[in-house]
């Protein structure tokens, strides 16, 4: 232990220190309002985008219809047997952060990630109500009173505002968002459409209004994965010390000995920092790459008039470079490496795949469960029963009958449960509704001269003879053929 | 390991400005780091939640039980309400079921619906014992999938053997008949019984004719038409069987039907009307005649009151 260690008594938790970003302008502003508006005009406009599917299917554009289990994107209809194609674009999403990691670093959570967008919506909100950063850390440094307290209610209001626009639109997802509107505010929605505006209300609020960077910091797993898939390439936000080191302000520099760095020190780097950082203690898990310190510190250097990008995009190798004297890489050089091809090709081929099968998928199908309890029942006059359980899937939106008909089974004939067993016959037709399945027990009956273990085919061939037929391999069941039975016969 | 910290209070770690708890080994020190006291909060938040769960909610264990708890919420008690509230959410489709004629059932989809759904139901607990899960039955016990009925197959007959049983003992209503045990009562010789064997296994094309045979059909004539028919077309209203087809209750072969003939069977079905409500038996009813060998109605309605 070393003995100059200077004796505190530090408090067994800590408080979160305030984060007062400054109003800063510059590309990077520009950029993140941009993508900012296009988030929330996404997020907040999805639901009321109209789809017309004709009068058997909803008419919103992207509708998680839990109830009836399909998901509706504009002319993607998936029922819940295609969720692969779910699990497909997440597949996508997650290779997608691999690539856009491994070639621009965290570049979700600088600016698409919900949490820096509504963090950077309730800090707007901050500076509209309460001023900039230095109001905003008098305002926070004064003692309550009755002035404090009604601007507090006023911004935390505001907030509140926010969050329940922000949690009541989740729900528009999920029912036609017309309908739900109405049911909402005359109380005829369902309970959790309530629960989940309350829920959501809730965290937009704490967590955009009060938590902001802490669930970045303590709560949020992503920027630790996203820290192990950046590597010597990825661009980060650099502060470049070998230029701005040993740093100092124009006064000292005037009196300093020995040549003096690039940074004067203005400190504007950290008063822009939404997450309260300094960036120039080198990369660090609070960074989450938004670059508003390289608008703080370009404009700086312009006031002095010095190069801009002392802080700036920069890769680990770069940066090396740099420091070498040797000129950075091309951007596209960069770009086009082994690894960020590699990502691209699986990111691109899984799309493709998806593609492919959502052009190739059908719309028409028919499954099929053989009754095993029993296996085949005898009838009196020596023929064989089989039951089957038919599922006929209609995925379109337009009702469709299907002939049911028998392949490799001779003598057989049919009859369902709406039947009397003397109507069977050869061929049955199923009217199945528009989007939605059929479900039909089907008796086969097969006469004795043919009732022996035997495979066949079902196929449901739809009358309007329009795409295919599907068919499914199945077995007939029967007892076995007793020896004095063959002697008869 | 040393242990030299002779200071009151924190330390200072130079390199980081973070505290030290004090602790060293070998050299490798511990910092004190702080935990954000949102986190503090939140840990005291849900020790409030676990003391107010424990005054509400059976939380402490005894030596014979869990304290209660203020609510009086129980695992049985949950599940006492569940099951009631089930019964209350059938109780409208009873309702209705109750209040329809079984023949009717078949003109409201959902209502035979949930009468079949609710007989499945009521025959996994009381009929699988002997008429098996898929109600295939076994030797002596009645196939139900088929289309051959002993004591007849349309939705009121069922329904009847249903509440009265078969030969079921204290019920004036129960189906019954006895047939004799040719063989062993000395109605018939051992031989005699083979010849009847012989015939019945001619009838049901089960072998060809010959002088056995033909000394049986007399035997039949006398002994078994009566009830079996003339033919062996059989007899629903004394529950005997068709002896043509290809349905053996004990078994077609020579040595089974020896057996039966010799000895007789009669097998037994409980009275069902004393155990389960008429709402049940009719779902039951309605569920046996679904499973694909149900008979329509008679069009004379005659068919139980003959014996």
């Amino acid at each position: 232990m070393n003995a100059i260690d200077p004796i505190v008594s530090a408090p067994l938790y800590a408080g979160r220190t305030g984060v007062f970003p400054k109003k800063i302008d510059g590309p990077f502003r520009r950029f993140k309002w941009l993508v900012m508006a296009v988030c929330l005009a996404v997020y907040w406009g999805t639901p009321w985008i109209r789809w017309d599917r004709g009068p058997h299917a909803p008419g919103q554009a992207v509708l998680i219809d839990l109830a009836h289990r399909r998901f509706y994107m504009f002319a993607i209809e998936i029922w819940p047997q295609e969720f692969y194609f779910v699990a497909g674009m997440l597949i996508m999403a997650g290779i997608g952060l691999f690539l856009v990691t491994s070639a621009v670093g965290r570049a979700w959570c600088g600016y698409a990630c919900p949490q820096t967008v509504w963090t950077d919506l309730y800090q707007h909100v901050d500076r509209l109500i309460d001023g900039d950063r230095n109001a905003q850390m008098r305002l926070n440094a004064a003692p309550w009173s009755p002035a404090k307290i009604t601007r507090r209610a006023f911004k935390w209001s505001v907030y509140l505002g926010i969050a329940f626009v922000t949690g009541g639109a989740w729900i528009f997802y999920f029912a036609d968002a017309p309908t739900l509107q109405r049911a909402f505010w005359t109380g005829t929605a369902a309970p959790v459409a309530y629960a989940s505006t309350g829920i959501l209300t809730f965290t937009t609020f704490w967590l955009g209004g009060f938590m902001r960077e802490q669930v970045c910091i303590y709560m949020c797993p992503w920027p630790r994965i996203q820290t192990a898939m950046l590597d010597e390439n990825s661009l980060t936000v650099t502060y470049k010390h070998w230029r701005g080191e040993p740093r100092g302000s124009l006064k000292e520099a005037k009196n300093a000995a020995s040549p003096i760095g690039d940074c004067i020190d203005c400190q504007q780097c950290v008063a822009v920092c939404p997450t309260g950082i300094d960036i120039r203690e080198g990369p660090q898990i609070g960074c989450i790459t938004c670059a508003l310190c390289v608008d703080a510190c370009d404009k700086a250097m312009a006031s002095v008039g010095r190069a801009r990008g002392l802080i700036d995009y920069c890769t680990l190798i770069d940066a090396e470079r740099e420091i070498k004297g040797e000129p950075a890489r091309p951007v596209v050089s960069v770009l086009l490496r082994p690894r960020l091809i590699a990502y691209f090709a699986v990111w691109g081929g899984i799309g493709l795949a998806l593609l492919f099968m959502l052009g190739a998928r059908e719309r028409l199908t028919l499954s099929v469960a053989r009754e095993r309890n029993p296996e085949f029942v005898q009838l009196s006059g020596g023929a064989v029963r089989n039951a089957f359980t038919l599922a006929l899937r209609n995925m379109e939106d337009r009702p469709r009958t299907l002939r049911i008909a028998a392949e490799g089974l001779p003598g057989a004939v049919f009859y369902t449960d709406d039947m009397a067993p003397g109507a069977a016959r050869p061929t049955l037709d199923v009217a199945v509704p528009a989007d939605s399945t059929a479900k039909v027990r089907l008796y086969a009956v097969v006469p004795a001269a043919y009732a022996h273990e035997q495979d066949f085919a079902l196929i449901a061939a739809p009358l309007d003879h329009e795409g295919r037929s599907p068919r499914r391999e199945t077995h007939f069941a029967a007892p076995e053929t007793e020896h004095e039975d063959e002697e008869h016969e | 390991m040393t242990h030299d910290k002779t200071h009151v209070g924190k330390v200072i770690d130079q390199a980081t400005g973070t505290a030290k708890v004090g602790h060293e080994w070998d050299g490798i020190e511990e910092l004190d780091t702080p935990l954000p006291r949102w986190w503090l909060w939140t840990f005291y938040a849900t020790i409030a939640f676990a003391l107010v769960y424990v005054v509400l909610y059976p939380a402490i264990p005894m030596f014979h039980s869990a304290s209660t708890g203020t609510l009086g919420w129980t695992s049985r008690g949950a599940l006492a309400g569940d099951l009631d509230h089930e019964k209350a959410e059938h109780q409208a489709v009873r309702n209705a079921i109750a209040a329809t004629p079984i023949e009717a059932l078949a003109a409201n989809p959902a209502l035979q619906r949930a009468a079949i759904e609710g007989g499945h139901a009521a025959f996994k607990v009381n009929c699988v014992q002997c008429h098996g899960s898929g109600a295939a039955g076994a030797k002596g016990y009645p196939n139900l999938n088929d289309d051959d009925w002993l004591w007849g197959g349309d939705l009121s007959a069922i329904q009847q053997t249903l509440v009265n049983g078969i030969r079921y003992p204290g019920n004036d209503a129960t189906r019954a008949s006895q047939m004799p045990s040719f063989g062993r009562d000395g109605i018939l010789t051992a031989p005699q019984v083979q010849d009847v064997v012989r015939f019945v296994r001619v009838i049901s094309k089960q072998e060809p004719a010959g002088a056995a045979s033909a000394r049986g059909a007399v035997l039949f004539a006398n002994n078994c038409a009566v009830c079996h028919g003339a033919g062996g077309e059989g007899n629903r209203s004394v529950g005997a069987p068709k002896l043509t087809d290809r349905i053996w209750l004990y078994g077609g072969d020579r040595a089974a039907l020896t057996e039966t003939v010799t000895y007789a069977h009669g097998g037994v079905m409980p009275a069902w009307g004393g155990r389960l409500d008429p709402v049940t038996i009719k779902m039951l009813a309605v569920y046996v005649h679904s499973l694909g060998g149900g008979e329509a109605a008679p069009a004379a309605p005659a068919s139980g009151a003959a014996q």
